[in-house]
């Protein structure tokens, strides 16, 4: 586990942009007249996984979406690895398409693609130099690192059970070696110990890559074992951002009843006290 | 940025060192890596010490030629260790090749092998599925109360009323089309009144019901195999048999009988468009007035001109019906097999319906209704 010392104190050196990898200004998200974001501030920090939690409805997969480009938000800035999402730059935007990764929540595989297919896709489209062989070696890689089986890479996704997909989904993601990461619900529908081998996966890689990771979840044992901070999602807004005891320092309802509820005590019970 | 990687291959005794410098990342090492495939001298040391840069493609490359050379890595950073660490854990010695292209003379009666076996199971499944739905049928007979009424006036209505607007066009047009026609090689033999014939005739017993079952065909046989196929892939139709509805009741049967029901009435619809466009084209160009040239359509027609045109009707709604259900039920694993199946639906539909016109040609004419 990363100290929080570390977490609270970057490198004052660095520039904004290297600083915080995502940055997120003013967000208002809506559909029609239902608002789902009103002002939503929020810095990712270089390095670190943060994990953002909120009820049911609450728009976390619509920030995600915002963050990546694939919504449109109704005002405020986005900014991504130092280049704006939100301003009108195609060319800008593509170049930063290579340097994240996306594990959408159903692992969003190509149906009609082989997994090492899956994962040769994005190679292709950015590197069209690489040739046939470094890409059948590159895919094969990136689906053991991930934890799956070789013969992994000849099946189609429909031959694969939900926690091979997610696994496949973020050796995709993994493809470009990018910066960022973004993982939505990655242990959702996993059984406990594929989801705790997931937790220390994503941990593993992150150390391992350097990786950057904005991290949905439900899964208070994700949050508790592998998140640096945590960013609460309620009314609309970004309530708190901060580690789980910062976070319980605070005195609000929903985040006092999330983590302090029966599933949570049991979540934090486990965890030695930090 | 600009800090390409390269190597330098520095002879040593017993083996060389291989030097590598700049950046080696995903982004740069496509053209280098084809480079390193030609070294064949034994490799003993790989020295990072000029690498600016470094990701998973550059610890796999080193990964590989330590596997296959034997060599180990020198002057690596902390990082570039871990990472070589990491991927030597996790290497297991395969190397997937892509797979080579068969020959074509194996390939070429390898395909029609499995379009013969293809064609044979399609059959049988063709079989099954129509056997199913007739016992869904006969349960339906015991137990009226399962049938699905507003399922059936809705697929009626996207089958037939929807429609009415493409198909009444069409005809019209190719009504125009036939006493056009029609009329330039009748006036030859001052035969010009019998276009009247021609184009009653003609729409009522063949090209109305054949035009519109391939437009049915085309609109909602393909339009049934895409959504029933959907809704295998989301498994909404797996979920219908845990709930206990059966998806031949809820989602076949209804497709199929609005189909059946609609497909004799929009074909007399479109006959009756298709003699005001004979009509139409009539009082424009052959000086017979509109009014007229439909009175002589009564006189002219054969009562059973009809009655072939209602006949055939159901039949091939029958046809465009199952094509679409029968191909979509069989989509299982992917997007791709819903384009497919859809196409194969539309093309089994248009090419039956119309063997079918064939064989009803020859026997109404037998019959003495020709």
């Amino acid at each position: 586990m990363m100290s929080l010392g570390q977490s609270a104190h970057p490198a004052p050196l660095l520039g904004e942009a290297d600083q915080f990898p995502i940055r997120v200004r003013g967000l208002r998200n809506a559909f029609g007249d239902d608002v789902v974001h009103e002002n939503i501030d929020l810095d990712v920090r270089r390095g670190e996984i943060l994990g953002v939690v909120g009820g049911s409805g609450t728009g976390k997969s619509v920030l995600m979406r915002s963050i990546i480009g694939l919504q449109v938000p109704e005002a405020g800035s986005i900014e991504v690895l130092g280049q704006s999402i939100t301003a009108d730059d195609d060319a800008g935007q593509s170049s930063i398409r290579s340097r994240w990764g996306v594990l959408f929540q159903g692992g969003a595989l190509f149906s009609t693609l082989s997994v090492a297919e899956n994962i040769e896709v994005p190679l292709r489209e950015f590197y069209p130099e690489i040739d046939a062989r470094l890409l059948a070696e590159i895919a094969h890689y990136k689906i053991r690192l991930t934890g799956l089986t070789g013969d992994a890479a000849i099946r189609y996704p429909a031959e694969l059970s939900g926690g091979m997909r997610k696994r496949a989904g973020l050796a995709r993601a993994l493809a470009l070696d990018p910066e960022l990461l973004f993982l939505d619900e990655p242990t959702a529908g996993l059984d406990p110990i594929g989801a705790a081998a997931f937790d220390t996966l994503t941990r593993d890689l992150q150390q391992t890559l350097g990786l950057t990771v904005f991290l949905i979840t439900h899964d208070l044992d994700t949050l508790h074992e592998i998140c640096d901070r945590v960013a609460v999602i309620a009314d609309k807004q970004v309530i708190a951002v901060g580690t789980i005891p910062e976070l319980l320092a605070l005195d609000h309802p929903w985040i006092q009843a999330y983590f302090k509820g029966p599933r949570g005590r049991a979540a934090a019970s486990l965890r030695p006290k930090i | 940025m600009t800090d390409a990687p390269d190597f330098l291959l520095v002879p040593g005794d017993p083996a060389d060192t291989l030097a590598f410098s700049g950046r080696m990342l995903v982004s740069t090492l496509g053209t280098l890596d084809r480079r390193l495939r030609t070294i064949t001298t034994p490799i003993a040391q790989i020295d990072l010490a000029a690498v600016t840069a470094f990701d998973t493609v550059g610890a796999w490359i080193c990964c590989r030629i330590m596997r296959e050379t034997g060599a180990q890595v020198v002057n690596a950073g902390e990082g570039a260790t871990r990472l070589i660490a990491e991927l030597h854990r996790i290497d297991d010695g395969r190397v997937d090749t892509p797979l080579q292209p068969q020959p074509a003379r194996v390939r070429v009666p390898g395909k029609i092998g499995d379009g013969v076996v293809n064609m044979a199971r399609g059959g049988i499944g063709m079989l099954g599925f129509v056997g199913e739905m007739v016992r869904a049928i006969g349960g339906l007979l015991r137990h009226p109360g399962r049938f699905r009424r507003r399922a059936l006036v809705h697929q009626m209505e996207l089958v037939g009323v929807n429609s009415l607007g493409i198909i009444g066009l069409m005809s019209f047009l190719v009504g125009i089309v036939i006493a056009q026609q029609g009329a330039v090689e009748l006036r030859q033999f001052g035969a010009e009144v019998y276009t009247v014939n021609l184009v009653g005739r003609l729409t009522l017993r063949e090209l109305g019901i054949l035009m519109t079952a391939i437009m049915v065909a085309g609109r909602s046989g393909s339009a049934f195999a895409a959504e029933i196929g959907t809704m295998k892939l989301t498994e909404e139709v797996d979920a219908m048999r845990t709930i206990g509805v059966s998806p031949m009741e809820a989602l076949i049967i209804p497709r199929v009988l609005a189909t059946v029901i609609m497909m004799p009435l929009l074909g007399v619809y479109a006959a009756v468009m298709g003699i005001i466009g004979g009509a139409f084209l009539g009082q424009l160009t052959l000086d017979i007035p509109f009014w007229t040239f439909i009175s002589r359509v009564r006189n002219v027609v054969p009562d059973y001109d009809l009655w072939v045109g209602l006949i055939k009707g159901p039949v091939f709604g029958l046809v465009v019906a199952l094509a679409g259900c029968y191909h979509g039920m069989q989509v299982k694993a992917n997007a791709e097999e819903v384009g497919q199946r859809t196409t194969s639906a539309v093309v089994m539909a248009i090419f039956t319906v119309i063997v079918l016109d064939a064989f009803f040609a020859v026997f109404f004419s037998e019959v003495n209704w020709g």
